[in-house]
């Protein structure tokens, strides 16, 4: 480290920091967002190509042909689902063990936080019904799982009906070398979650469900099947999970490689692939698709029924049957094809799916971006954070650095106490603290005194307490008397400087996209805060801005805009979602808000007010 | 400065009830990077159980302990929490008391105004007592803290003076875990210029005192061993607890250096690398203390520092006892180049440990590499820490002396 030990090469290059601070942060702000913007750009992206070998190198002739028959089930089944208004348990199970499966059912009862206004629900009780499908000639060490959702109404009744369908074609096949679950849940995401839990033998959240009475050995894959309706146009591929995480990029290949043989039009994020990246409406609508999964990532819920399995290493993905307007329909044969197709080449994996990628970005389905692409571009916004930190040490360090080899030493000008800057870290993290117990704790006491509903209670309490903590620094400068040093600020931004990039820092590595995200928006505004700046920046530049913004831009990407009031009525069940996530699934989304950026935006809101 | 710092013991004695009694009690104790197999209190709890059932605690590989510890425990399982805090109480008021004197013997005051030394014990207890490892270390109720608790008693009777004590405080920091072996030459040193015996191998006096003491210490580790034997009737505990200091068969990954490389290994040539390794600690000992025969106790804080980097099983308790030694020499801090960068990688590091392990075990999209990465970057940093302060004291010193030197031929 020569360059580093040497005093007078240091002295330069300290120098050349300090003095060049602005421009070179501006420069990195600026060429991190344009390189986030060039990774949708094709010729920067890499094909996608199957990486597992125990994948790729087998040939699969699919003979599935009862179509036809699945959708007469699908009839069969909505009528049962009518007439025991809601899951049809002893149906399925019939239907089930006709076919040959092991079936268990499993019920189970959770009470939310508080109603869920979306699905209209709060106390909710189901039951799951799962058939195991015994591998002929195999150790029952292993197992795939093919589930569909038993949703209210006319959804997803196809999908069921194609699983059974399915499970009778499969029981006649003498290759399984895994046992095959197939997995109908009700009320979605409980339902998944609640037998997961009870498979898994954990107990992450607050389920009240009987543990399960069969099971079929370490689980290496899941594929969710949702479909509506007898013809579909195309298939959809949902990849997004819990918190951020997305299953192996091979489970995306052997999507995309089974709709290219069968024929069938494939699509992420609803968008279908175009050919002309080197036109501007190319380039756009990739980056469309890009942020749409930058945005669905970042808000860290499941997006399908697979989220929920990522996190007990399975890899899962959501395939979703679309019914627009096209010519080219795709009948249920071919989807059960598809589906047999790619359940077969899982059941050839030798070990867990590790292969590929775990962390990505898909501008579409045949082109990814690696962790390696698009980390320097989180890389360059917190690089901004290190180097205004270090710019701030070295202006704090100087008093000290001019009284050299005095052997009477200077003494720094009122040095800042550990006080001062202590109280607003103590204070911001308090308010977060408050503001993650509180909204859940005194809804009743909401409900009582104002004429609101439960959720609108918890949700305006957040906001409330979020809108408080303006109003702290007012009080704290009030309570220390006579602080306020010029150096009191400093102290406390370069506090709040670190402790924002190793924030940050973590978050990107979990979830790159929620990371980004916060970065964009907090970067440039915590970097050139001063208490000089205006207020007005700082709030429209907050966390909860920066949520509303991103509701707006999602409404736009999915060509659906919406007017303010809509946007901020969409904000609030954005809200009131994110805190039952993390009550129901363990979500991390809220809490990371709440506990840790929220505070840190609190402590530069403070120097903001500092004297 | 009474008032101070019975403030800052009823703050950390707060923070650390409110943690043992919250639900994150149970999650720390699972950590890695805050228990080892030597120190964790599950593994007490269960020498303990082997105990009542009359099984010898070391069968079954599980418990590393020695058998004073256990014995220590048996008596006061219902009230651990309470050892431990007191435990961390002890150590606090050996920090203060020893910076009260610790300069008696050097006449390093004139660098510092008497209000900076004045404040010295306190930044120590303050130091030690806020850290979040130290915090993190006694929630989870390992050892460890009482094993820091023995070497800052060591080093307080040290610097009283009391060579008996000192002896047998620091037999039995050797028998919890022997590398505070290496802490009789600063010990040595320190009494030796205590009672104005140079250190010169051929004066008679010299290897009197050398041999007293180490009669005293050798005496009471023999004592100690003795004891241990009779309590519990047989020597299992000397291949459960030093023989698995020394091979290292516990791959569980934590902060320290040994489990990655000794997971890639073949067994051919284990014993090689165990012994490389092991050297490795013992072996800055005598260079240093050359190299430091006039400062006994910054060695002692050298050496502290070289055992909790390079040792088998390290946790963030070693690496806070020698942090909380810093500001004693608060004199250097103005020399210290790249403090900040070094702090911040420690910082960073100790926040990404958790991060990566959740990617690794749980999400199981990284594996052993990213997390080695960390460990590798985090013992960097610690030894980046060591050799700086180790430089500036040099630098330091040099300037003392051409200022004492410039001083003297003026008059």
């Amino acid at each position: 480290m020569g360059l580093l030990s040497d005093p007078n090469r240091r002295k330069a290059l300290t120098g050349l920091l300090t003095r060049l601070n602005t421009p070179i942060c501006i420069v990195c702000y600026l060429a991190g967002i344009v390189w986030f913007m060039g990774l949708a750009f094709e010729p920067f992206t890499l094909r996608t190509y199957m990486s597992e070998n125990a994948m790729g190198s087998t040939m699969v002739e699919e003979r599935f042909s009862s179509g036809e028959r699945a959708l007469s089930l699908a009839k069969e089944f909505d009528a049962h689902k009518r007439k025991a208004g809601g899951m049809p348990v002893e149906w399925l199970v019939k239907a089930m063990q006709s076919r040959g499966l092991e079936v268990f059912t499993q019920s189970f009862s959770r009470k939310l936080p508080f109603p869920d206004e979306n699905k209209e629900r709060y106390m909710v009780r189901g039951t799951n019904v799962y058939g195991i499908l015994r591998a002929p000639r195999a150790p029952r060490t292993e197992a795939l799982v093919i589930t569909a959702p038993c949703s209210p109404g006319n959804t997803n009744n196809q999908a069921v009906a194609l699983l059974l369908a399915l499970a009778q074609y499969f029981r006649n096949q003498i290759y399984w070398a895994k046992d095959i679950i197939f997995l109908v849940n009700e009320h979605d995401l409980i339902g998944t979650q609640a037998w997961l839990e009870g498979y898994h033998h954990t107990n992450i959240t607050e389920y009240i469900s009987g543990s399960l009475r069969g099971r079929a050995g370490s689980i290496q894959a899941a594929l969710s099947l949702e479909l509506s309706s007898d013809v579909i146009t195309s298939l959809d591929l949902v990849l997004e999970g819990l918190n951020g995480q997305l299953p192996n990029l091979d489970l995306a290949n052997l999507f995309y490689a089974f709709c290219q043989k069968l024929g069938v039009l494939c699509t992420i994020q609803g968008k279908l692939q175009r050919n002309d990246w080197d036109t501007a409406e190319g380039y756009t609508h990739a980056a469309q698709t890009m942020m749409l999964m930058v945005l669905k990532q970042a808000c860290g819920r499941s997006w399908g029924d697979h989220g929920l399995f990522l996190r007990y290493h399975i890899e899962a993905a959501s395939v979703r049957g679309i019914n627009s307007f096209r010519h080219y329909k795709t009948d249920a044969t071919t989807i059960g094809r598809l589906l047999e197709g790619m359940v077969r080449k899982l059941n050839n994996l030798l070990e867990r799916l590790h292969q590929s990628y775990f962390f990505y970005l898909l501008p579409s389905l045949s082109r990814f971006v690696s962790i390696g692409y698009y980390m320097p571009a989180f890389g360059l916004l917190a690089v901004i954070l290190l180097l205004r930190a270090l710019d701030l040490w070295v202006h704090l360090g100087a008093p000290a650095l001019a009284a050299v080899d005095g052997v009477t030493e200077a003494e720094q000008p009122s040095s800042p106490g550990v006080l001062t800057v202590l109280t607003p870290v103590v204070i911001s993290h308090l308010t977060g603290v408050a503001l993650y117990l509180l909204p859940v704790h005194l809804q009743e006491m909401a409900v009582e005194h104002f004429p609101v509903s439960e959720t609108e209670a918890v949700v305006l309490t957040a906001i409330a307490i979020y809108t408080a903590g303006l109003a702290l620094p007012h009080n704290t400068q009030r309570l220390l008397s006579g602080e306020g040093t010029e150096q009191g600020w400093k102290v406390l931004k370069l506090t709040a400087l670190l402790y924002l990039a190793v924030l940050l820092g973590c978050t990107a590595l979990i979830n790159f996209s929620l990371g980004f995200i916060l970065a964009v928006t907090l970067v440039p505004i915590t970097a050139s805060i001063t208490p000089a700046l205006y207020a007005v920046v700082m709030v429209l530049l907050s966390p909860a801005f920066t949520i509303l913004y991103c509701v707006f831009i999602y409404q736009e990407l999915i060509e659906a805009p919406v007017s303010v009031s809509e946007g901020w009525m969409l904000f609030l069940s954005v809200i009131s979602q994110g805190i039952l996530d993390h009550a129901l699934y363990g979500s991390l989304v809220y809490p990371l808000l709440a506990l840790f950026i929220y505070p840190c935006w609190l402590m530069f809101w403070n120097i903001l007010f500092w004297n | 400065m009474a008032a101070p710092l019975t403030l800052l013991l009823i703050v950390a004695v707060t923070i650390r009830a409110v943690l043992f009694r919250s639900s994150l009690a149970e999650l720390i104790s699972a950590r890695v990077e805050v228990v080892s197999p030597l120190n964790a209190w599950k593994r007490v709890v269960e020498g303990l159980a082997l105990l009542d059932l009359g099984v010898s605690p070391y069968s079954g590989d599980v418990f590393h302990e020695t058998p004073l510890m256990i014995y220590l425990f048996h008596f006061t399982v219902d009230y651990a929490e309470i050892v431990f805090i007191v435990s961390a109480y002890f150590f606090r008021k050996q920090k203060y008391a020893l910076e009260s004197d610790r300069y008696s013997a050097d006449c390093l005051e004139l660098l510092r105004s008497p209000k900076e030394m004045f404040y010295i014990p306190l930044k120590v207890a303050m130091f030690y007592l806020l850290n979040p490892f130290t915090i993190l270390s006694c929630v989870a109720k390992s050892t460890c803290g009482l094993n820091n608790a023995i070497i800052a008693l060591f080093i307080f009777c040290t610097l009283k003076g009391s060579a008996l004590l000192s002896g047998i405080l620091l037999a039995l920091a050797t028998y919890q875990s022997i590398y505070p072996l290496t802490l009789f030459a600063p010990a040595l040193l320190f009494f030796l210029q205590r009672l104005y015996i140079p250190v010169n191998l051929r004066r008679s006096s010299f290897w009197f005192f050398t041999l007293q003491y180490a009669f005293m210490y050798v005496g009471s580790l023999v004592v100690i061993t003795g004891l241990s034997f009779f309590l519990l009737g047989s020597w299992d505990f000397i291949p459960s607890v030093y023989g698995f200091i020394f091979s290292v068969p516990d791959l569980t990954p934590n902060i320290g250096l040994f489990w990655y490389f000794f997971a890639e290994m073949f067994e051919h040539f284990r014993l090689f690398f165990s012994c490389v390794f092991q050297i490795n600690v013992f072996f800055y000992t005598i260079p240093l203390s050359i190299k430091l025969k006039e400062h006994p106790v910054f060695l002692i804080f050298m050496q502290i520092a070289i055992i909790s980097i390079f040792k088998s099983y390290p946790t963030v308790g070693d690496v806070a006892l020698y942090m909380a030694f810093l500001p004693a020499w608060s004199h250097l801090y103005r020399f210290l180049r790249n403090i900040f960068l070094v702090s911040c990688v420690l910082l960073a590091c100790s926040a990404l440990f958790p991060v990566l392990w959740h990617l690794w075990i749980y999400a199981g999209s990284a594996n052993s590499n990213f997390y080695y990465a960390i460990t590798l970057l985090f013992n960097f940093g610690q030894v980046k820490v060591f050799t700086t302060t180790w430089l500036t004291n040099c630098e330091w010193k040099n300037r003392w002396r051409n200022k004492v030197s410039l001083f003297i031929n003026l008059y």
